[in-house]
C-alpha cells in the first residue's frame, strides 16, 4: 500500500517531533474493518489535523463512509461489523474499553447523508443533545446554547420567529443546517459528515460548503463527498479511498494538481469511479 | 425504404393494450365483488342481530299497587325482635292480590289463580322480600311500584308469540291475552327500558336474567390484560427489536412468537387451567385467571404489532439520535417509541378486543359459570361477554332468543367503542408530529 511520507503513523513518529506543523486531531494506525466475512477496509492510517478540514473521496463502495463512521463508533450499532487496528482521539485510543461511546459520540459530532432532523421543533432539535448530556443547568443556559448553535450554522436569522415550529417543515438546506447546528449544539471537537450536500441543491449546498468552511476555525471537520468539486472547495486536505485501501493521502491542492498513484489520478480525472 | 419499413413496424407493433386492459378490468372487477360480497355479509349479520336483538333493551313490566299487608308478611309483629321473620312470607301472594284488584276479578278460581301468577315475574318475590327487608316501614302501607311481566308474557307483549298456534300448543292463554290488553289500555302494562339486562347477573328466568356479572368480569379481564400485557409485550418488542442480538436464538424466539400468535386459543385455556389454577392454586371461575389467560394470548399480537410499528420508525432517527450521543435507552425512549406509539396503541387495542370476544379459553378454566352476583374483586367468581351469550344461546325459551342478541349488540358496542378509541389516540398521536 502506498503511503504518503507526510503522514506516518504515530508509532514512528512522535506527535512532538512530527515534521508536519499540523496538530493531529485523529489518528488512524492499522485499521480494518469487516463486515461479516467480507473486509471492507484495509490497514488504514490516516492524520486528520485539528482544525481543519479533510476530504474523503472516492468511488461508491471504497469504504469511506464506513472509515468515518469507525471514528465516531457509529459501526458498533451494525451487529456484523468488527473493527480492528487504533484509532486515537487527541492521543487517546477511541476502541479501548475506558471509553465511554456516548461521551465519545458527544466529541465527535455526525452529519448524515440525508437531513435527519427529530420530529420535534426546530428548538427541541437543537436542544435535545447538551439537554441529554447536562450541559445546560437553567433555561437561559439552553436557549443560549440553542441561539448560539443555530448562529454558527447560519440558521439562526431564518428561523428565529419560528423555533417551536416542527423542525421537518424546514427546507432541504436548512435541515441539514439544523442537523449541523444539533451537532455543533453538545459542543463537539470533530464534525463528521457524511455526503452532506448530496441530498440539497446547489444553492443550499453553496451555503452549506461556506458553513463548513467558517466552522473551520473551532473544529475538526471530516467530510466524505462524491463531488471532486466540492472536496476541492471546502478541504485543505483529501484522502483518496479505493475498493478499501487509502491510496493517497495530502494536501487537497496536491492531491488534485499532481497525484503520486495512478489511480487518484485516474478517478480525479474522471476514468474510475 | 428504412422510412416506410419504420411506418410500417409502427403500424403493426402491437402493444397489447387492449388485453392489458382488459385484464386490469376484469381484476377491478373481482376486487368489486370481493368488497360486495364482504359488505353483503356484514349488513346481513348486523341486520339479524339487530333486529333480533334490539327488543332486548326494553322489558315489558306491570305498574301496581300492592299493599304491603302487615297481616301476611308479620302476623304476630314479631319483626322488632326477630328480623328474620321477614324473610319467609309468600310476598308473591301481595302482587297476586294487586294485580287481581287491578283486573277488577273477585275471589280467584285456582284456574284464574294460576293464569295471574302466569303473568308476573316469579323474581317479583324476591323484589318485594327485598324492599321489605331494606325497610321495614312500608309495611301496612301501599306502594306504587313497577314489577317485572313473566318473559313469556314480555315475548307475547312484543309480538315474538304466534297467536294462530292452537291455545293449548301455546304458553299464553287466550285469557291472558285479553287481560294484557286491558292492563296496557290502562297503562299499567308497559315497555320499560331493561335496566336489569345490564345490571342482573345470571337467572334461569330470561325477564330476570342480565348481563351485570358478566361485564363486570369483561371488564376485570380487560384490565388485567391491558395493566399485564402492553407492558411486558412493549418491553419484549423494544427488547428484540432495539437490543438483543441478531443470532439465531433471537430468530427462533421471532419465529415462536410468531407462531404463537396463531396458536387456537382454547390452547391457552388448556395452558392457564393447568398453570394458574392447577398448579398456582388461583380460584377457579376468577376474572384474574381469565385475565391472565388472556394476556398470554394477547401477547403475541401486541409484540407483532409494537415490532413492526418500531421497524417502521426511520432509521435515520436512531442514527440522529446515537450520533449526538443519545444512549441506546435515550435514542428509544426519547425517539423511536414516540413515533411507534400510534402502532403500538392499535396493536394493543386490537389485542385487547381479540381478548374481549374470546370464548374457548374461559370455558376450560370455569367462566362458563352461573354467575348469580356480580363480581366484586377479581378473586370472585365471574363469567365474560362472550361466555354469556355462549351460554344464553343453549337456553331453550324464546326470551332468550332477544336477550343472545342483545348481549351481541353489547360486545359490539363494546368492541366499537374500543376501535374508535384505537382511532382517535392514533390521530391525536400523529398529529403531534
Amino acid at each position: 500500500m502506498q503511503m504518503n511520507t507526510k503522514f506516518k503513523p504515530l508509532e514512528n513518529v512522535p506527535l512532538n517531533a512530527d515534521p508536519s506543523p499540523r496538530a493531529i486531531s485523529i489518528c488512524a494506525e492499522k485499521v480494518n474493518v469487516f463486515y461479516g466475512e467480507k473486509q471492507a477496509l484495509f490497514d488504514i492510517d490516516l492524520n486528520v489535523g485539528a482544525n481543519e478540514v479533510t476530504s474523503l473521496i472516492g468511488p461508491s463502495g471504497c469504504g469511506k463512509s464506513t472509515f468515518l463512521r469507525c471514528m465516531n463508533r457509529m459501526n458498533d450499532t451494525i451487529d456484523t461489523c468488527r473493527v480492528s487496528g487504533k484509532i486515537t482521539l487527541d492521543g487517546e485510543d477511541i476502541y479501548s474499553r475506558d471509553i465511554d461511546v456516548v461521551e465519545l459520540r458527544a466529541r465527535v459530532g455526525m452529519v448524515f447523508q440525508k437531513p435527519n432532523p427529530f420530529p420535534k421543533s426546530i428548538f427541541e432539535n437543537v436542544a435535545y443533545g447538551p439537554r441529554i448530556h447536562g450541559l445546560a443547568h437553567t433555561k437561559t443556559d439552553l436557549e443560549r446554547i440553542v441561539v448560539t448553535s443555530l448562529q454558527k450554522a447560519g440558521l439562526f436569522e431564518e428561523v428565529k420567529d419560528r423555533l417551536q415550529q416542527p423542525g421537518t417543515s424546514l427546507s432541504g438546506g436548512q435541515q441539514q443546517r439544523l442537523c449541523i447546528a444539533r451537532a455543533i449544539a453538545v459542543q463537539p471537537e470533530v464534525i463528521l459528515m457524511d455526503e452532506p450536500c448530496s441530498a440539497l441543491d446547489p444553492i443550499a449546498t453553496a451555503i452549506v460548503e461556506e458553513l463548513i468552511d467558517e466552522l473551520r476555525q473551532n473544529y475538526t471537520i471530516v467530510i466524505v463527498t462524491h463531488s471532486m468539486q466540492q472536496a476541492a472547495r471546502v478541504s485543505q486536505q483529501t484522502a483518496f479511498f479505493h475498493l478499501g485501501n487509502l491510496v493517497e493521502t495530502g494536501p487537497t491542492e496536491k492531491i488534485f494538481t499532481t497525484p503520486d498513484d495512478p489511480r487518484t489520478e485516474s478517478y480525479i480525472t474522471g476514468r474510475i469511479g | 425504404m428504412t422510412d416506410s419499413s419504420a411506418s410500417n413496424s409502427r403500424q403493426k407493433r402491437d402493444f397489447g393494450l387492449k388485453r392489458r386492459y382488459a385484464a386490469e378490468r376484469r381484476f377491478r372487477l373481482f376486487g368489486q365483488a370481493a368488497i360486495g360480497v364482504g359488505l353483503f355479509f356484514l349488513a346481513a349479520l348486523l341486520f339479524t342481530v339487530f333486529s333480533k336483538g334490539y327488543t332486548a333493551f326494553g322489558q315489558t313490566s306491570l305498574n301496581l299497587d300492592i299493599t304491603f299487608d302487615a297481616q301476611l308478611i308479620d302476623k304476630n309483629n314479631a319483626r322488632a325482635t326477630d328480623p328474620d321473620v321477614l324473610l319467609t312470607p309468600n310476598y308473591a301472594v301481595l302482587a297476586r292480590d294487586a294485580l287481581a284488584m287491578k283486573l277488577g276479578l273477585g275471589k280467584l278460581s285456582s284456574k284464574d289463580r294460576k293464569l295471574v301468577d302466569g303473568i308476573i315475574s316469579n323474581g317479583t318475590k324476591v323484589q318485594l322480600r327485598d324492599m321489605v327487608m331494606a325497610n321495614p316501614a312500608i309495611i301496612g302501607t301501599t306502594q306504587n311500584i313497577w314489577i317485572l311481566a313473566e318473559a313469556d308474557i314480555d315475548s307475547a307483549n312484543k309480538g315474538q308469540i304466534d297467536l294462530s298456534v292452537d291455545e293449548k300448543r301455546r304458553k299464553v292463554s287466550d285469557r291472558q291475552l285479553e287481560w294484557m290488553a286491558q292492563l296496557k289500555a290502562d297503562g299499567t302494562l308497559a315497555q320499560r327500558f331493561n335496566f336489569g339486562l345490564f345490571r342482573n347477573g345470571a337467572s334461569s328466568r330470561p325477564e330476570m336474567a342480565g348481563l351485570g356479572a358478566a361485564m363486570i368480569g369483561s371488564l376485570y379481564m380487560m384490565l388485567i390484560v391491558l395493566v399485564l400485557a402492553l407492558p411486558i409485550g412493549v418491553a419484549a418488542s423494544i427488547y428484540l427489536e432495539e437490543f438483543a442480538p441478531k443470532n439465531r436464538f433471537t430468530d427462533i424466539i421471532e419465529v415462536n412468537i410468531n407462531n404463537l400468535a396463531a396458536v387456537p386459543s382454547i390452547v391457552f385455556g388448556l395452558l392457564g387451567l393447568a398453570l394458574f389454577i392447577n398448579f398456582a392454586g388461583l380460584p377457579r371461575s376468577a376474572s384474574l385467571v381469565g385475565g391472565l389467560v388472556l394476556t398470554l394470548m394477547t401477547l403475541p399480537t401486541i409484540i407483532i404489532a409494537t415490532r413492526a410499528a418500531l421497524k417502521a420508525v426511520p432509521p435515520s432517527i436512531r442514527s440522529a439520535a446515537l450520533g449526538i450521543g443519545a444512549s441506546r435507552m435515550q435514542m428509544v425512549f426519547h425517539h423511536v417509541l414516540p413515533l411507534a406509539a400510534p402502532g403500538v396503541l392499535t396493536g394493543t387495542i386490537i389485542g385487547l378486543a381479540q381478548a374481549l370476544g374470546e370464548t374457548a379459553p374461559l370455558l376450560l378454566i370455569g367462566m362458563v359459570a352461573f354467575i348469580t352476583d356480580a363480581p366484586v374483586t377479581p378473586l370472585d367468581p365471574a363469567t365474560a361477554l362472550p361466555v354469556q351469550i355462549f351460554m344464553w344461546a343453549n337456553e331453550a325459551e324464546r326470551a332468550f332468543v332477544e336477550r343472545t342478541s342483545g348481549a351481541i349488540i353489547v360486545l359490539l358496542m363494546f368492541l366499537a367503542v374500543m376501535n374508535i378509541t384505537a382511532i382517535l389516540l392514533r390521530k391525536h398521536f400523529e398529529r403531534r408530529w
